[in-house]
Formats: structure tokens, sequence, C-alpha cells
């Protein structure tokens, strides 16, 4: 199967690799939200972390450590490219069919894109538990 | 970068081999100059072919010492498979179509799909199978199969060697005891055959399967050894028509494929031994290479008991599909099945209890005749890098640093 070119460039030149500090830290830190998705006997696990602007309200970086496929890999690195300068509301408006979309993904890849958009949901969704925050309707939503 | 290598390279042996251009060239008069059909026994167009044919037959079972006669040629090995397995359960049927309790066939968890889907078919059709697990290392005993016996078990089938481990199994064993109890035993020895020596007398062997194009010969070609003495072996035909085969395996003789085949094997018969000592060293070195760029590399399966051209290993916090993306330049498998639907990842290496994850972090690497020295040490640092890149990437790979057991997570299933 070929992958599309922009499969390719976000797989080579994935945006925003890594983490806003260990496990420990990011768990403590109360400007991070946290969303670790999938699993290793899936194949596929997504790390993604936003760091969001108290004073604005509004995601101002985000990082990703992502074991899986080249797709898997480019939804991720996609979503917080994405996600930079987004408000929590509007970060929970990235559904998988943009990414999808996006990245051109054959339909034996849309999982990649789901575990993406739950990422994402999860992340803020843990921003906003940290933080005191309601909880938005669109994170309790499950597909 | 190791120097004078052209890429891509080919570390994909165990799923087809390029065809050698000496069985290529052997082929070519055949399409153009000998193009009759062998059944046609009243020209000369027809004697020729059939003489061609002839020969191919003498080059194959020189290569496994059987008589030509036990000879019959298929499309490859598939159709090989399906022929033993089927045809024998046809013909050794205790019990007629529509009933149950009609007999029992062994085999493997791990065996190719080949032989699992017709032995699911028959399960369907009346006949017990017994799905034996292999040990942790990958190999079938022959004292596995001994336990696995019933007085009704008409069929044994067991791969030689296992297409993506390179595994051994107990072959000439496994048949002792099939002796023993007078069932048929039928191997399938696709990875085998060409590459490691035979002898169905010395091996105990009934049945077995082989394909050309696994051994440097073409596609679409294959062949069955069915014994003929002490005992004979008699199958139901799956193909039916013109009779030719001795009824076996009627339609038109692919004569370019069987010439091709013939070819092959001869030339695999005079050059098994340097084959077999350069690709050993050529893995040793790969494996050895790899291990010791890296930590948390496994080799899967038994250790010595395998083929000197397969290695299936694993790389720790890192997806094989992903790998593979990051290692184009190297053409080769990977255990994960992220391309499939079913997002399992293969079922062999689950057989052998490997961890899900660390099945999905296989890749399966096997060398060939033309594999190069310096196509190893490319493939060792190429490799090697994209581990270390992806593992740069990997959140396991951070949570084994940070000490966190990955094991002990639970994680959200999808």
């Amino acid at each position: 199967m070929a992958y599309s070119e922009k499969v390719i460039d976000h797989y080579e030149r994935p945006r925003n690799v890594g983490s806003f500090g260990t496990t420990k830290d990011v768990k403590e830190r109360k400007d991070v939200g946290v969303g670790i998705v999938g699993a290793p006997e899936c194949g596929d696990v997504m790390q993604l972390q936003i760091k969001v602007d108290p004073k604005t309200g509004k995601i101002e970086d985000a990082k990703f450590k992502t074991f899986g496929c080249g797709s898997a890999i480019a939804s991720s690195s996609l979503a917080t490219e994405w996600l930079k300068g987004k408000t929590l509301e509007e970060g929970l408006g990235i559904k998988n069919t943009h990414l999808v979309e996006e990245l051109s993904l054959p339909p034996v890849k849309i999982h990649c894109s789901v575990l993406a958009e739950d990422a994402i949901r999860t992340a803020i969704t843990d921003y906003q538990k940290k933080n005191g925050l309601p909880v938005s309707e669109e994170a309790h939503h499950h597909h | 970068m190791a120097q004078n290598v052209k890429t891509p390279i080919y570390l994909d042996n165990a799923a087809t081999t390029r065809c050698d251009p000496r069985v290529v060239e052997a082929m070519l008069p055949y399409f153009t100059e000998e193009y009759g059909n062998p059944g046609s026994r009243n020209h000369r167009f027809g004697w020729a072919s059939e003489a061609a044919v002839d020969t191919a037959r003498e080059q194959i079972a020189a290569l496994i010492g059987a008589q030509p006669k036990e000879i019959v040629f298929t499309s490859g090995s598939t159709e090989g498979n399906n022929l033993a397995i089927k045809g024998v359960a046809g013909m050794y049927a205790k019990a007629g179509t529509g009933q149950t309790a009609r007999g029992h066939i062994i085999t493997a968890m791990h065996e190719h799909k080949a032989t699992l889907d017709p032995c699911k078919r028959l399960q369907k059709e009346g006949f017990d199978v017994t799905y034996l697990e292999p040990g942790a290392d990958g190999i079938i005993t022959a004292e596995m199969v001994r336990k696995a016996m019933r007085e009704d078990t008409i069929l044994v089938t067991i791969m030689w060697a296992n297409n993506e481990l390179g595994t051994i199994n107990e072959v000439p064993e496994i048949g002792a005891v099939c002796r023993e109890k007078s069932v048929i035993f039928h191997t399938d020895a696709t990875q085998w055959v060409g590459k490691m020596p035979t002898d169905v007398e010395r091996d105990n062997i009934d049945l077995m399967t082989f394909s050309g194009h696994k051994m440097y010969g073409p596609k679409g070609v294959g062949g069955i050894y069915v014994r003929r003495r002490r005992p004979r072996v008699r199958l139901v035909a799956q193909i039916e028509g013109g009779g030719q085969e001795r009824g076996i395996r009627s339609g038109t003789l692919n004569v370019t494929g069987i010439v091709g085949l013939g070819k092959a094997a001869e030339l695999c018969k005079q050059e098994m031994d340097s084959d077999q000592q350069r690709l050993l060293a050529l893995r040793n070195r790969l494996e050895t290479g790899l291990s010791e760029a890296m930590e948390h590399v496994h080799v899967n399966g038994h250790r010595e008991r395998r083929l000197p051209n397969i290695t299936n290993i694993s790389f720790g916090f890192v997806e094989g599909e992903g790998l593979m993306m990051a290692i184009k330049d190297i053409c080769c498998s990977s255990g994960s099945a992220c391309t499939s639907a079913s997002l399992e990842p293969s079922y062999v290496l689950k057989s052998l209890g490997i961890g899900d994850d660390l099945a999905h972090s296989s890749l399966r690497l096997s060398m060939g005749r033309w594999t190069t020295e310096a196509e190893i040490e490319f493939a060792i640092e190429k490799i090697t890098w994209a581990v270390n890149h992806l593992r740069d990437l990997s959140p396991l790979y951070d949570m084994y640093k940070e000490g966190i057991d990955i094991n002990a997570i639970e994680w959200q299933n999808h």
C-alpha cells in the first residue's frame, strides 16, 4: 500500500515530537493536559500533550509521541499542528474525518485518525479536570 | 552508510525469490520454439515438450530422493497443500459425505494458511482436526504428534520449516511416528526444498509440497511428492478434466514453468552446500550486528533449529509497519498486521506466546542467493538508525526509560 505525500511528509519530518516532562512531571503540571490512547498489543499508542495559557485559555503548544505505523505518526503529528493556537472548544472540533481528508488515509488506516481524535479529547478533558473546569459536552461523546 | 550497495535491497526471499537467469534461459525455448502440448502424443512438438517435462521430473526427483513418477506438478504450494490434505481426507475418510466422525487430522497452529484453511473446511465437512500448539521456540516435536495421535487419525500435516520464523520442525521423527502408526504424513516443505538436504526415504515422508518461486524458479509452478510404494498413497483429485498427471491433477501442463522448476531444482542441488554456508554467515552477521548495536532486540523462534536464510526479529518499543516505512530501501516483511483490517498481529508469533506488543514489533528478513555482505552491513546500519529514530518517537520507550512497567498499565483497547 502506498502512502500519500502528506503522510510521508509528517512521517519523515514529524512536527512537535516530545513531551513537557516525565510522566510524573506532567501529571503534576496544571497547565498541561495529557492524552494517552491505544494499546501496545493493538500496535498503536499515542501520547498527546497540550500546554494551555491560563490567561487566554488557548493551547499555546502541543507535543506528541506515537508508537505505531506511519499513518498513526502522521495523524498525531498533524493533530499537534492543528491544536496550536486553538481554544479548548475549537480543539474538540477537530474530528477524525478532518484528519482522514487532510492525509488521504485509506479505509484500513481510519482507526489511526480515530485514535488521534481520542487523544485530543483525552488531553483536553485531562486539562479541564486538573483545573476544575467543566468538562466539555463533546468530550463525553463517544464514537 | 555502507558503500557499493544498490538500493532497494531485497531481504524478502521467504516471500519469493528472484528467478535465476539460468532458469529463465532454460525456459525460453519452450515459449516460442518447443511450444507443444505434452499431451499431444502423435507429433514431434508434443514429444519434445513431453521430453522436457520428463527431464524436469528427473531433476526434481534427484533433488529430493524420489522416483520421477512420484512427482505431480501443480501451480504451487497452495494448490499442493489443498491437494494433499483434501485428497487424503477424501480417499481415507472413515465415513461418507454428510456424516460426522470421518477421521482425525493433526496439524499445527502456526502452519501456513494454505494448510489451515483446507483443514478448517474439512472440519466443517465432518473431520476432526487437532491444531498443535508449538513450544515457545516454535518447534513441533515428534512427541507432540505422538500424544495427539488417535485411533481414527488419517493424516498428519506439519510443515518442514516455518515461513515466518524459519524454525525447523522434527520432520524425520514425526514421519517415523506416522510410519509406526500407519498414518499418512504430509509436509509442506515450501521453505525447505532446494535449500536444505531432502531425502523422502530417509526423512519418512509420504506427501511433500514444494514451490518453484521459493527456490529461484518461476512463480505459478510447484509440485507434490506422492509416495508410490511402502505405502502407496492415493489422493482424490481436486481438479478434474483431461486426466494429466495420472489423473491426480488435470490441466495442460505448464511446460515452461515445469522446465524452469526442473532447472531451479538442478541448480539448488549443485549449489546447496555453498549457498547454505554463505547464507548462515550472513544471517549470523545480521543478528549479531543488530543485537550489538541496540538493546531490546529479540530473535524469535529456536536459535539453532532454523533455516540459514530467515531471521525474525522484534525490536522492543517500535511498531513493525512504522519501522518498514523508515527502512524503505530494505524490502522485507513485518509480523505487524497494521496493514490488515483485523489489526491482529501475526498468528504465527502469537502461537509462540510472544506478547502482542513484540509481535507488532517484528521484522522478517530473509536472504537469498544474491544477498551480499555489503547489503547486510547496509541493513544493519539502516535498521539501527530507524529503530533509534522511532524509539525517540515512542511513548513506550520513554515509559520504559522512566522505569514504568508497560505491562502493568491498563490500556484502553480499541
